[in-house]
């Protein structure tokens, strides 16, 4: 019955010597992009659409077929003379690293999509970044903001890695200044979502930036609903602000649960706050004296027409205020879309290399312009939230 | 001295819901050794219908609870005569991966049906904060806990001092024999997932209420930590799973209190290990001895 | 002794024969990038599962910390190919994953696998919990934001012959006195124990045994997916694992080869279907149980072994255990 340890390792050696022998055949697919075939131009979404991240997954989803729809009912991408409707290609990633990995193989590669919008969070995202460089086909991630999620190993930009979003340190920094020169904050707690890079990221951010004491960083999880403990240990520490880097279903509950906690002190935060559901969960009453950095304003309507058509728009489509995902994502698509008819070309890689060259691009979260890093320079904005109402929007330099 | 009785409370209201849940965890597992994966879940689906009849018929808090335990408690027995009744001579193994095909079922069709995103609970009682010497608690903070420790009496006293009761114990301790004397286990095993999921949509509506907070994956992480609750209680042992969901309330608690936060998850399943290394059969467990 | 000799040299071809096949269909364009990756994340789960076989199937101890292991592997390789970004960094990695995976497991097991069933369940979804935190705060894996551009140093052949590796090696422990002895211990504990052997050891080198599988399984999904986080190697990795494991029949080494490609055909097929796809997962997981309740295979083996000295007129020698 017993196999010898000594034929285990010559069926290895065989192996091995076999598969070395193959290793000379085995093919290396070259590729010199997707093209589209026919009258419409495919464009691609990786999402998470089940999952951890469902729910912001869903939001960009919504963003991105109303930028389809909109652009298909004026006729679709000029190209070449010709006007070629966008046919959607949307895949679920899972929320999950290989899912990604898997949606961006087919989508680059079966479905032969000229361009990619996502994934969501910096993880999947960057686990989509090899299969799409192979495919030679540009991604726009609605919402990756790690700083180095564009960047490869050393230090050179992705070629075909775009983004919609602010990357960690801007945000980060933006905030800091906010809590140094108008909040005059002197000693700050810091409340952190720690389970992906994005809490921690801007939390590092800023606490670089900021001059002040950072008196207090704790640190909690996605899907968390008990902040009792942390807000009750921060209580007697004499803080000017909390900074509370996360998305809006944890910093929502923070909110009501600090103020419950009698805890008054003004709340900033980043993007991921940025969505009418904020006040709702927790609570407009308690939800006064919230600042957070945003590319996106619903105040912005006043000198964005864009953004103001886009939130007419989405409130007729979808029946509810537009959150701030949905405008990024579809920013994403109206990048593919001035990409497509600056290269003339529905090529995969002509559109990577002209989405490299935006400039000055009208958008909803701004006026855009890609950088050398493949990072969106747009305004940034501070909103400040007064009894669950949006009362003010600053632009901050 | 006032931030210590602070946490008390933080600590003894959150532990009260992992309570809530343990005991639901704790009773299917004390009669047909299962892990009963898909319990979070129906903590969820009770928020969601608590969440549903407010907002829809505009029903007070009371109604809302009494329904939303109705509906899970029929849930509950829908579930096991679907899913865990015809594997009921199978590999417990089997069950297993069957309930956390249920789990991913309940939680994957609400996100399908009503959205993956975050709602808020529709805010029936008004919060109303009362100060003793410097420790404040809400009026919900003591509706969890009252209605909670009134479940779990009551519980207590129908698993010991009525006829269902002795025969759910009958059958927890050796389900031929309990068939013997005439008690039909099927009818029992039914009987107990419904109090069990009962208990769990309890939970879920007061969650709703005290967090304003509901979304299809809440029940995922309290699910597994209500089970930790129950095994450190000593799983089957109705009192043990009330401590065991207090005890991981005040430790989570007390973990964040002095600044580990990152590690409170980690804290949780330390205890966990160590309890169980002392005492293999939980705080409150019977050992039952190996025989040759 | 001829039969042996010639089921082994059987295996052997066949594996050859099967890299051939796949190398020739890569070659025709019938197996692109996309079933390419679907095929290396197969071969990844197919050698995640088996380890967990041998603990769950052969050793009869329920772990539910499988992904705990994978990220020790995994974070290993991570973090050496940084610093040495070849081939010979990648092994070196794979080894000390394994170093580290195997002394991590005979911590954790020492004290817990006296702890029976569900407990002992529990207690390994903690460890593994407990692990997945320390990483989730350490400096040096970058924390939540996980590894990203990790070298790619790994293709399809690299996770083909390691599949053929550590099936082999599972298969030889399982059917060697050791395998016996596991076996025994968990049809009677104290009969074998009665018998001379000594539960504690055996069951510890079959945990052992599998952490080593998980954490050359995490080596391998690091370097050809390129990037992880912490949130990969959760609870729900460590389910996903022993679904593929019940789902194939658990102890049947050849039922996880056919679950692990079940799933992962279902999956990736399900992709399109957005936030349905789960539901529908989640219904076939359920269907196949209660209607197949001891996997797919039950305990049947795929024995070339067998099938030759049945035609050779001696008894077939499958094993066929009676399903619990």
């Amino acid at each position: 019955m017993k196999i010898s340890v000594k034929k285990m390792m010559m069926g290895a050696v065989a192996l091995m010597s076999a598969v070395a022998l193959a290793g000379c055949a085995t093919s290396t697919a070259s590729s010199k992009g997707n093209e589209s075939k026919g009258n419409t131009i495919k464009i691609g979404m990786n999402m998470e659409l089940s999952g951890a991240a469902a729910g912001y997954g869903a939001q960009m989803k919504q963003g991105f077929q109303l930028a389809v729809k909109q652009i298909n009912a004026a006729g679709g991408i000029k190209v070449n003379g010709k006007k070629m409707k966008i046919e959607t290609v949307i895949r679920d990633n899972k929320s999950t690293t290989s899912g990604s990995a898997s949606v961006a193989a087919q989508l680059a590669g079966s479905d032969g999509v000229s361009a990619i919008v996502g994934p969501a969070t910096t993880n999947d995202g960057t686990a989509a970044i090899p299969n799409i460089t192979k495919a030679q086909v540009a991604s726009v991630s609605p919402s990756a903001t790690d700083p180095d999620y564009t960047l490869q190993k050393n230090g050179k930009v992705q070629p075909y890695v775009f983004r919609a979003c602010f990357e960690n340190n801007f945000q980060g920094e933006t905030a800091a200044h906010f809590a140094d020169n108008t909040l005059k904050a002197k000693r700050v707690a810091i409340l952190e979502d720690n389970s992906s890079d994005y809490g921690t990221g801007l939390a590092k951010a800023f606490k670089k930036a900021f001059s002040g004491t950072i008196v207090s960083q704790q640190s909690f999880q996605e899907g968390d609903k008990d902040f009792n403990a942390l807000l009750t240990a921060i209580k007697d520490k004499q803080i000017d602000a909390i900074y509370a880097p996360g998305y809006y279903s944890e910093v929502g509950l923070i909110i009501k649960q600090a103020r419950a906690a009698g805890i008054t002190v003004p709340i900033v935060g980043s993007d991921g706050m940025a969505d009418p559901k904020l006040a709702e969960i927790a609570g407009d009453a308690n939800a006064s004296d919230i600042y957070y950095t945003t590319p996106f304003s619903s105040k912005a309507g006043a000198t964005n027409k864009l953004a103001k058509t886009f939130m007419t728009d989405f409130k007729k489509e979808y029946s509810t205020e537009a959150p701030t995902f949905s405008a990024l994502a579809y920013d994403s698509v109206l990048m593919i879309k001035q990409a497509i008819e600056s290269a003339n070309s529905t090529n995969s890689v002509k559109i990577a290399k002209a989405l490299a060259k935006i400039k000055k691009m009208p958008a909803v979260t701004g006026e855009m312009t890609v950088n050398a890093h493949h990072d969106p320079e747009k305004p940034i904005m501070i909103e400040e939230l007064k009894a669950g109402k949006v009362v003010s929007a600053s632009e901050q330099k | 001295m006032q931030t210590f009785f602070q946490q008390v409370i933080n600590g003894l209201s959150l532990g009260s819901i992992y309570a809530l849940l343990a005991l639901g965890y704790t009773m299917v597992y004390g009669i047909i050794k299962l892990i009963n994966f898909a319990h979070g879940d129906i903590y969820m689906i009770g928020a969601f219908w608590g969440y549903y009849v407010i907002n829809q018929y505009h029903v007070d808090f009371g109604v809302a609870l009494v329904s939303a335990m109705a509906v899970s408690a029929i849930l509950g027995m829908v579930i096991e005569y679907l899913a865990y009744r015809p594997l009921r001579h199978s590999p417990r193994i089997t069950a297993l991966i069957t309930a956390i095909g249920v789990s991913y079922f309940l939680e994957n069709g609400m996100s399908f049906l009503f959205g993956a995103n975050t709602r808020n609970f529709p805010q029936v009682i008004g919060q109303a904060r009362y100060t003793f010497f410097g420790v404040t608690i809400t009026n919900i903070q003591l509706l969890i806990v009252a209605v909670a420790l009134v479940l779990m009496v009551g519980l207590q006293l129908i698993v010991q001092h009525t006829r269902m009761g002795t025969a759910m114990r009958a059958v927890a301790v050796d389900q031929e024999a309990a068939e013997l004397v005439g008690i039909d286990p099927n009818h029992i095993i039914s009987f107990t997932f419904g109090l069990g999921s009962a208990l769990a949509g309890a939970a879920g509506v007061l969650i709703g209420l005290y967090y304003n907070s509901i979304d299809p994956l809440m029940g995922m992480v309290p699910g597994i930590k209500a089970f930790v609750a129950a095994v450190v209680g000593g799983i089957g042992s109705i009192p043990g799973a009330a401590i065991g969901g207090f005890l991981i309330g005040l430790l989570e608690t007390f973990v964040q209190a002095i600044g580990l936060s990152a590690y409170k998850d980690a804290a949780v399943y330390i205890v966990l290990i160590i309890i169980l290394i002392v005492l293999p059969a939980g705080l409150l467990g019977k050992n039952v001895k190996e025989k040759v | 002794m001829q039969a042996k000799w010639k089921a082994a040299l059987i295996w052997l071809v066949l594996a050859v024969a099967g890299f051939y096949l796949i190398n020739e269909l890569i070659v025709v364009g019938v197996i692109n990038a996309f079933i390419e990756n679907m095929l290396v994340t197969i071969g990844i789960n197919i050698i995640l599962a088996t380890g967990l076989n041998l603990i769950i199937g052969f050793s009869g101890q329920f772990s539910l910390g499988h992904a705990g292991f994978m990220a020790i592997g995994a974070y290993a390789t991570a973090i050496i190919t940084q610093q040495i970004s070849n081939t010979l960094g990648f092994y070196l990695s794979l080894g000390v994953g394994m170093v580290i995976a195997m002394l991590v497991a005979v911590v954790i097991g020492i004290p817990t696998l006296r702890l029976r069933g569900d407990y002992l369940a529990i207690a390994t979804m903690g460890a593994a919990e407990i692990i997945r935190v320390v990483i989730n705060n350490l400096k040096i894996t970058n924390g939540a934001a996980g590894m990203y551009n990790i070298p790619a140093l790994a293709n399809w052949p690299t996770v083909y012959v390691f599949v053929c590796l550590t099936t082999l090696m599972i298969v030889n422990f399982a059917r060697s006195r050791a395998g016996r002895a596991i076996q025994a211990i968990r049809e009677d504990e104290i009969a074998a124990e009665a018998v001379g052997i000594n539960p504690t050891k055996w069951k510890l080198a079959a945990f052992v045994m599998g952490a080593a599988t998980a954490a050359i399984g995490g080596s391998l999904h690091a370097v050809y997916i390129q990037t992880i986080a912490p949130s990969d190697f959760g609870i729900m990795q460590s389910i996903s694992l022993l679904i593929i494991v019940v789902l194939g029949g658990v102890g049947s080494i050849t039922g996880t080869f056919v679950a692990a490609i079940v799933l992962g055909v279902l999956d990736t097929a399900l992709q399109q279907f957005g936030a349905l796809r789960m539901v529908i997962y989640a219904l076939a997981l359920i269907l196949i149980m209660v209607f197949k309740p001891s996997g797919l295979l039950g305990r049947y083996e795929v024995s070339i072994k067998g099938l030759l000295e049945r035609k050779g007129g001696h008894h077939g020698t499958t094993d066929s255990h009676e399903v619990e």
